[in-house]
């Protein structure tokens, strides 16, 4: 099976500190992924590369059928070919409704004039009624986004990332800070979405990533230390190491 | 702009309104009418009053909207004024120039003409060449273009430099200063090639409209600034709302957000930037012919900060906000400084306002940020529950 994003030899330092240390790491096209590891490990660090917010000192980033490099591109480019981003801390725009959210998101023409230019549409409409039911906000579409619960901006900052419509979806710790019910309602629209894309999830609750069911890859010091399924790497004597080993894990 | 942007945006229409109906008052009760209760100089006040509201909205804009703190867009705005002044200075020399020539018994070649008219013009520093950028000073049309490209090209490249280097905050700030001290100090040369320090004067007489009285010209002026805001209200309005004030708040509120949603941000930064610089050109154009004279230091760094404080003032991120700074701040100011407030005598210290008004200002601009961020526009949330 040709893979979506290859991941290939990339290091990157800061200050002379190996953030990520020779990666190498492979996604197909529509499979639910956990990435898991202590802090530190080089998790964010990881999506900064692919998604253009660090570039990295060596290695290379391949994208698609047609395996671009994703290395000279920008934030905003890596964006519309199709990898969308959640970010550790929910980052939504809180001063605006949770409908203007989705509407930003919304996989359109994102050029000045035709923003400026843009009229409202039935389908656009459908789209957003479609996200908003998909996370659970349909209730809230007219709430201003700051409103929200923490777990619902969770929800909201995911379906913005559906509304986007890409092939790969990285989710940088979604269900920190969320109740038990919030975490398997996460989980559910994860998966789901893992069903025609590509969803890659870090995630420090075991707990959680045992409800994904899926590949694991077990990052430490900004390398592979592991993969596959969970049972098997939790047992990997290095992964218990570590794990064990380090306070903060 | 449909019956949902109206909709959408009640404080349009409630603006046009008390604009509307401020300029029918204004008008009627002006000399121009007869009737003289408000005088052509407090006219004057008036029109110039409402172009620095029209530049303090291109501000709100840029700053309130976009969150970027340009504390340079007064050197559009006198930029626009320049551009105007030419012609107008130009066009008025030329006439005084034909006139006291015509009786001459050997008519005079084009040449000596328009060496008369560049010594009128630039005697004031020595010189009588008309230096290149006078070029187009003989059209209306041409000076009038000035007006908009000039602003337009300058914040397009100095944006493009800045925006592209993602120079953010205080050090775009601290830029933007550099770029009007700049052209301040390059203004203030006595070969920039616009008199020095003498600027361009006589702005107020109007060329082909010698024999009507100032208190018409200052009417038309004064509607003509009011036509200017309106318009610059309901383009702004439009702007700031629908999907591209979306993006545009939420490049304010978290700009890493918006370009991983695909957005490329610099575009939307230096189209927000590039605009309002065009329309401070505007307001500028429309505000020096009713000062009656511009020199470089009208655009000195601390102008641009004036600005910012009014907005901060009136309210950033609401466009009557940054009406209402513009508006009270600066007819304040000129009441102050002008004397127009009774001085404070102590006994022991006269507070004279002259000296004064700065200190208050200083003192409301940090109050206002200190207990009321939304600024006097934050009030109207109080009248209107906005509904959820
Ligand atoms: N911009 C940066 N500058 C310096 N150090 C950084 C930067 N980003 C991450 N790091 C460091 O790189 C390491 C990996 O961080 P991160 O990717 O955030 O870990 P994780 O998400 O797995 O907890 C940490 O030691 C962190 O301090
Ligand atoms: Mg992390």
């Amino acid at each position: 099976m040709s893979m979506l994003l290859e991941v290939s030899g990339v290091s990157v330092s800061f200050d002379g500190f190996r953030a990520i240390n020779n990666l190498s790491i492979n996604f197909a096209p529509a499979e639910l992924r956990a990435i898991i590891g202590p802090n530190g490990a080089g998790k964010t660090t990881f999506m900064d590369i692919v998604t253009g917010k660090t570039k990295p000192d060596s290695g290379t980033v391949i994208w698609g059928e047609r395996n671009i490099s994703l290395l000279g591109m920008s934030e905003s480019q890596i964006a519309r070919i199709g990898i969308g981003r959640k970010f550790q801390k929910p980052t939504v725009f809180e001063e605006q409704t949770v409908r203007q959210n989705l509407a930003m998101a919304l996989k359109n023409p994102r050029g000045p004039f035709a923003v400026l230019m843009h009229r409202k549409t039935v389908a656009n409409g459908q789209r957003i009624e479609e996200v908003a039911e998909e996370i659970g906000l349909t209730a809230s579409l007219t709430r201003r986004a700051g409103e929200l619960s923490h777990g619902q901006k969770q929800w909201l900052e995911i379906g913005m990332l559906l509304a986007q419509e890409p092939r790969l979806l990285l989710v940088d710790e979604p269900a920190a800070g969320m109740t038990v019910e919030e975490r398997e309602k996460t989980t559910d629209i994860l998966k789901r979405a893992a069903q025609t894309r590509a969803v890659v999830v870090v995630e420090h609750d075991m707990e959680f990533v045992r409800r994904l069911d899926c590949k694991v890859t077990v990052l430490h010091e900004g390398a592979v230390l592991a993969e596959g399924k969970l049972d098997s790497v939790t047992s990997n004597p290095k992964v218990i190491e570590v794990y064990l080993g380090r306070a903060d894990a | 702009m449909n019956r949902t942007f109206t909709a959408q945006n009640p404080s349009v229409l409630w603006f046009l309104a008390a604009l509307s109906l401020f300029t029918i008052t204004v008008t009627l009760l002006s000399e121009a009418t007869g009737v003289g209760l408000i005088s052509t100089s407090f006219v004057k006040v008036l029109g110039k009053t409402l172009c620095l509201c029209l530049v303090a909205l291109a501000m709100d804009v840029v700053w309130g909207y976009c969150g970027i703190l340009s504390l340079g867009h007064f050197a559009f705005f006198g930029i626009g004024g320049y551009a105007v002044g030419m012609w107008l200075m130009y066009a008025r020399t030329e006439g005084i120039v034909l006139e006291s020539l015509s009786g001459q018994v050997i008519p005079s070649t084009p040449q000596e003409i328009t060496d008369a008219i560049g010594n009128q013009i630039f005697g004031v520093v020595g010189s009588s060449e008309f230096p290149l950028i006078w070029g187009f000073a003989d059209s209306l049309f041409l000076q009038l273009a000035m007006v908009v490209l000039i602003p337009g090209l300058l914040a397009l490249v100095f944006g493009w430099l800045a925006f592209r280097s993602r120079v953010t905050g205080v050090y775009l700030s601290i830029l933007t200063q550099a770029m009007t001290l700049a052209l301040a100090l390059y203004l203030f040369q006595n070969d920039s090639g616009l008199r020095g320090n003498n600027g361009l004067s006589g702005l107020q007489n109007i060329p082909g409209y010698e024999n009507t009285p100032q208190s018409t010209i200052s009417i038309v002026f004064f509607l003509a600034s009011a036509l200017a805001l309106a318009l610059g209200y309901l383009f702004f309005a439009w702007v700031v709302s629908g999907k591209m004030g979306s993006v545009v708040k939420g490049i304010r509120d978290n700009e890493a957000r918006v370009r991983f949603l695909g957005y490329h941000v610099e575009s939307y930064k230096l189209f927000i930037f590039t605009i309002t610089a065009i329309v401070a050109g505007i307001a500028g154009a429309l505000y020096y012919p009713q000062a009656g004279i511009i020199n470089p230091g009208e655009i000195a760094p601390i102008a641009s900060i004036y600005l910012a404080v009014w907005v901060a003032i009136g309210g950033r991120g609401r466009l009557y906000g940054a009406v209402i700074g513009a508006a009270l701040v600066s007819l304040l100011s000129s009441w102050f400084t002008g004397g127009g407030a009774p001085n404070i005598n102590m006994g022991f210290y006269t507070v004279r306002w002259t000296d004064w008004w700065l200190v208050l200002l200083g003192f409301s601009f940090v109050a206002v940020t200190l207990f009321f961020p939304k600024g006097i526009g934050g009030l109207f949330d109080y009248l209107v529950r906005k509904p959820r």
